[in-house]
């Protein structure tokens, strides 16, 4: 329980100080103080169980059939990264209080530091490998946004999206390895992964394993050749730097490394993989920070080097390499956090970390100084600090594992020794000489709560460099022994071990590290030098970017090979794939004999379709010259299919398509006008090139192939004998379960009504788009312009509104009857919906009918006479329809039922006799008034378009024209 | 019978395809209301033909489904006409949208170099 409250308290505290004002700089310091304070109090409370060697476990089910859960485990080395995480935390978090300005927006810092705190705990304490990679990408995540705090900042944006590309890789990788080693050992729990060590180190996907998880574990821990990343991290605020970049996030590669290794240490591979890896690192790092002009830049390179040597000393295999390796991470995260702190101070204090400005610090912050020396002193490894131990217990593991035939890797340990003295001697080279005069401002010592954590951390430098054994020994022994179990050697923490070669090798690298620094500073001008020698070719920055060109650019490359913004290429694309997967579908038939009854060959029926193919034939042929002609012959295939769904006793579908076919002519109508004129081109004179005669073939061919390949599926498919399983069901329950005899309405409205549900859903948003793209329709000015039709001077009518010709004019007595229709139409809508339940009919239909009715007024009188004496407001029959048919499910919530349940109740009453009064009546009456609503909806929307005035581009404003009132 | 309505569908099908190809919206709109003639009148079917069998049940009787047409493509069917008129809605007011834009019905916005 405590492991869970643990994990999740930063999470939630991330969200509190999210939603704090922007200016309480000292509440949400406060605030996130406490919430690591609590995190480091429930870490220590946990102390005395885990001391004792008992590994605590929290389990939770996730998804249990598949064997994965949330499992929280807390051991030795889990402990001691907790401690690291949750106290540097509370440090940072002083520091960050101070460092912070008050221009910064604070809540936004201290959410992504308290989240990026809860990730870092995730992965420490993940029982589950799976959870672990997710933890792990969350603080790649985390300090994507950390880094880019400062997001005004290129280099910060820069260095931000680079870290997280190189991070997010590795996480990739990680998560394929993690996937390998959980398939070789058969369970993603972490204690399963342990138990199956030898299982996994001889398994064949050993390598690939190995691999992926070292890519993972090189790219977080910024290890060569992924080490580039790091120093522009440094882009960040400085509470970030040293937070992230030497205490927690780059260890979170070693603690993986850490974790795995009684798992995949010990082999060949591992040793020259993650050995390599580390040496590499060592040198090059320690090298590259010798010639740093940026404090943090410095810091950075040597945070690499640092990292180079503890990755070296798990790439060694050896238990005691392993003591070292977690002593080495413990003493470098106090004092490099505890570095990082002071380069901020004094960037805070001088306005610069720019080592050739700055000089004679000591005279003007003494007090910082002094913390600083010891504590760069820590990182050279001066006897007495922290790290003077951990090295010499690095030299010592060198030295036994190279011996005599590897003695390049005693020689390697010596010359990192030597490069981290001169880049220490180079840091605090700042501190003396005389006083710096061209600061951007007046050094002094900062407020005092400011220093504290880097006096708190220096302390523990002495205090762990003093005294071992009393100060670290125990937690550390306990981590050690969590990873090695039995095989934890006997080690001695001690500062005094007699001289031995170990010593020797580090009197060495003091001695000739000074002298390296004399040499470089006073013969070659170190302080000055504009690149770094040797190596400055090797830029693995460069690699990165003109990578990521490359990446880019192929990209672009292949969507203009394989992707195309034309229309016409795509839908060939996509109908000679639906060709291809028909083909493929067609081999896969299965076998069987057709039913091959007598055909009933029926005279009217293929005479109907004659007319209908006919019709579609010919709309095809005419749909670019002659759109009116074509519309016309489209309506002509649309009834016949209507008369085919009645013949075929689907006499719903045949109302339906009927009613639709209407509203989908009269649509098209009104959208005709806005239409270019087209000449023909025989008219034109316009010859056809070969070109274009070429496509039309091509495409002719395939339309007849599409229209052969459906005409083959739909025959095959009707001399397949049926198989009504499924239908049988609503057949047999539409009377007992629906109460209703009509099979088709019954399943719209209740078996299958949350379909329908969607379905007007989707209905209302399509015609709410279609009225919200048309206020901002622009008609081309061409067509803005009365259509010749109407414009025409001899026909009298021209001169009149709509409204003048249905009263008066040449519609007058169509007028009188279909404004007499109207009346006729509504009670046949309120049939149709009122018998729907039982015989043809149904909400669709109704709505509708209705529909149309009111269109035929909308015609026959214009827009402008029926809206002056009818509000209709679609919207909110739209509104009203989808909130009766959510009611209705709702309601059966209410009594304990699912959503949409139908319930009928039997009413008697007087004159009607008795009355079967379902809820799906009133879903059914939603249905209704939402199809009402969008046809009009849609259909006035685009009518309104030919009342509006519309501004021809370019042309002076008319104050005269009229404008027509928007449909509300 | 079978046949015939086959061949309809393929018929539909082939001259939808071949417009839903065409450079001219208008002539896209006009193929996409055959294609889903053609498509409707194709899920229809998979219930099988059936004369004389509409899916209203005689009540009082116990009930054999070898006397009803299949009422689950119907229903299907039912709701994809409506949907349809939907969609056809909303491709007419983007191409009304787009010739008003680029000042051609062109299918990409811009009439290609060759007449078509």
């Amino acid at each position: 329980m405590t492991l869970l409250l643990l994990l999740l308290l930063p999470f939630a505290g991330c969200v509190i100080a999210a939603c704090m004002p922007a200016y309480a700089r000292n509440r949400e310091a406060w605030f996130a103080a406490l919430i690591a304070f609590c995190g480091l109090l429930l870490t220590l409370s946990l102390y005395p169980a885990v001391s004792s060697g008992i590994v605590i476990k929290h389990e939770l089910a996730w998804l249990p059939m598949f064997n994965l859960n949330l499992i929280l485990r807390m051991d030795g080395l889990a402990w001691l990264f907790s401690v690291l995480i949750q106290g540097i935390c509370l440090l940072v978090v002083l520091y960050a209080r101070y460092y912070m300005s008050p221009k910064d927006p604070v809540p936004r810092f201290f959410a992504f530091l308290l989240a990026f705190m809860g990730a870092m705990q995730g992965v420490v304490i993940s029982g589950n490998l799976i959870q672990l990679v997710m933890f792990w990408e969350l603080t790649s995540l985390t300090s994507f946004l950390l880094i880019g705090y400062w997001h005004h900042r290129a280099d910060a944006r820069r260095g931000a999206r680079m870290a997280f590309t190189v991070t997010s890789i590795g996480g990739l990788c990680l998560l394929a390895g993690v996937l390998l080693l959980g398939y070789i050992a058969g369970s993603y729990d972490l204690d399963a992964v342990l138990a199956s060590a030898d299982i996994i180190r001889s398994h064949q996907a050993y390598l690939p394993a190995l691999v992926l998880v070292a890519l993972g574990a090189l790219t977080k821990s910024a290890q060569f050749p992924f080490h580039f990343w790091l120093p522009h991290a440094m882009a960040a605020p400085t509470p970030v730097s040293a937070y992230l970049h030497s205490a927690t996030m780059v260890k979170a590669g070693i603690f993986l490394l850490m974790r795995l290794w009684p798992v995949l240490a010990g082999t060949p591979e591992w040793t020259w993989i993650i050995g390599t890896a580390g040496v590499c690192t060592m040198l090059i790092g320690a090298y590259l920070a010798i010639f740093q002009h940026d404090l943090k830049g410095l810091l950075a390179y040597s945070t690499i080097s640092h990292l180079g040597l503890i990755t070296c000393l798990l790439g060694m295999g050896t238990p005691l390499a392993m003591v070292a390796a977690i002593f080495h991470t413990l003493n470098h995260a106090i004092f490099k956090a505890s570095l990082f702190m002071a380069v901020g101070i004094i960037d805070h204090e001088s306005g610069t970390r720019d080592m050739r400005k700055l000089s004679g610090l000591s005279r003007l912050m003494p007090y910082t100084a002094t913390l600083a020396i010891v504590a760069s002193a820590a990182m050279a490894g001066v006897p007495l600090l922290n790290g003077f131990l951990s090295k010499e217990m690095f030299f010592a593991q060198a030295l036994q594992v190279g011996s005599n035939s590897n003695w390049w890797m005693s020689a390697a340990a010596v010359v990192m020794g030597i490069f981290g003295v001169a880049y220490s001697m180079r840091f605090i080279s700042v501190f003396f000489g005389a006083k710096a005069t061209a600061l951007p401002k007046l050094p002094h010592e900062p407020p005092r709560w400011m220093r504290f954590p880097v006096e708190l951390l220096v302390l523990c430098c002495l205090i762990v460099g003093v005294a071992p054994q009393l100060s670290i020994g125990v937690p550390l022994q306990t981590a050690a022994a969590s990873v090695l179990g039995e095989r934890l050697p006997d080690y001695n923490l001690a500062i005094w071990h007699g001289i031995n070669a170990p010593l020797v090798m580090s009197v060495l690298a003091f001695a000739l590290g000074i002298l390296l620094f004399k040499v470089l500073k006073y013969r070659f001008n170190l302080l000055q030098s504009a690149h770094i020698p040797v190596l400055y070719r090797f830029n693995g920055k460069q690699a990165y970017e003109s990578s990521m060109l490359i990446l880019a650019s192929s990209a672009a490359r292949l969507e203009r090979l394989f992707s195309s913004r034309r229309l016409q290429p795509q839908l060939l694309l996509l109908v000679l794939a639906g060709l291809f997967a028909s083909a493929l579908m067609l081999q896969a038939m299965p076998d069987f004999s057709p039913a091959w009854s007598v055909e009933h060959f029926n005279l009217p029926f293929a005479l109907l379709w004659l007319i209908g193919c006919t019709c579609a034939v010919c709309a095809a042929w005419q749909a670019k010259y002659h759109r009116l002609a074509a519309l016309m012959l489209v309506g002509g295939t649309g009834i016949v299919t209507s008369l085919t769904f009645l013949w075929l006793s689907a006499p719903d579908l045949a109302l339906t398509q009927l009613m639709v076919e209407t509203v989908t002519t009269v649509l098209l109508l009104l959208g005709l006008r806005w239409l270019p004129s087209r000449i023909s081109a025989r008219k034109m004179n316009l010859v056809a090139s070969s070109r274009d005669k070429l496509r039309r073939s091509r495409d002719l061919v395939i339309a007849i192939i599409a229209g052969s390949v459906m005409f083959v599926i739909s025959y095959f498919v009707l001399l397949h004998p049926a198989n009504f399983t499924i239908s049988n069901f609503f057949l047999d329950n539409a009377v007992p379960g629906g109460g209703g005899t009509n099979v088709v309405n019954v399943l719209l409205v209740d078996f299958r009504n949350f379909d329908t549900l969607g379905e007007i859903t989707v209905l209302s948003i399509v015609a709410l788009t279609v009225y919200a793209l048309l206020r901002r329709f622009r008609p081309a000015p061409e067509s803005i312009g009365i259509p010749a039709q109407q414009a025409n001077q001899v026909d009298p009518a021209s001169r009149q509104t709509p409204a003048q010709q249905a009263n008066s004019g040449y519609l007058l007595i169509p007028g009188i009857y279909l404004r007499l229709l109207l009346p006729v139409i509504g009670i046949s809508a309120a049939y149709f919906f009122m018998r729907g339940h039982n015989l043809p009919g149904g909400g669709f239909i109704a709505g509708l009918v209705f529909a149309v009715g009111m269109i035929i007024q909308y015609m026959l009188a214009g827009t402008v006479w029926i809206e002056s004496r009818l509000k209709l407001n679609p919207h909110r029959w739209i509104a009203v329809g989808i909130g009766l048919a959510c009611f209705t499910g709702l309601g059966s919530l209410a009594f304990g039922y699912p959503f949409l349940t139908t319930h009928t109740a039997h009413l008697t009453l007087p004159v009607l006799g008795e009355l079967h009064l379902p809820s799906a009546f009133i879903f059914d009456l939603g249905v209704f008034a939402v199809v009402v609503g969008t046809t009009m909806l849609i259909l006035v929307a685009l009518a309104h378009q030919s009342v509006r005035s519309h501004r021809v581009p370019g042309a002076p404003v008319d104050n005269n024209a009229i404008t027509s009132r928007e449909i509300r | 019978m079978e046949l015939t309505i086959a061949l309809s569908i393929g018929v539909l099908f082939g001259s939808g395809i071949w417009l839903i190809l065409r450079p001219r919206s208008f002539q896209v709109i006009t193929g996409l209301l055959l294609l889903s003639y053609a498509v409707n009148l194709f899920i229809f079917i998979t219930g099988r033909l059936s004369v004389n069998k509409p899916p209203l049940i005689v009540q009082g009787e116990a009930v054999d489904p070898s006397l009803y047409a299949d009422p689950l493509p119907q229903a299907l069917v039912l709701t994809a006409i409506v949907i349809g008129f939907a969609t056809t809605a909303l491709y007419l007011v983007v191409l009304l949208g787009s010739r008003g834009l680029t000042g051609t019905d062109h299918v990409d916005g811009k009439e290609r170099d060759s007449a078509e």
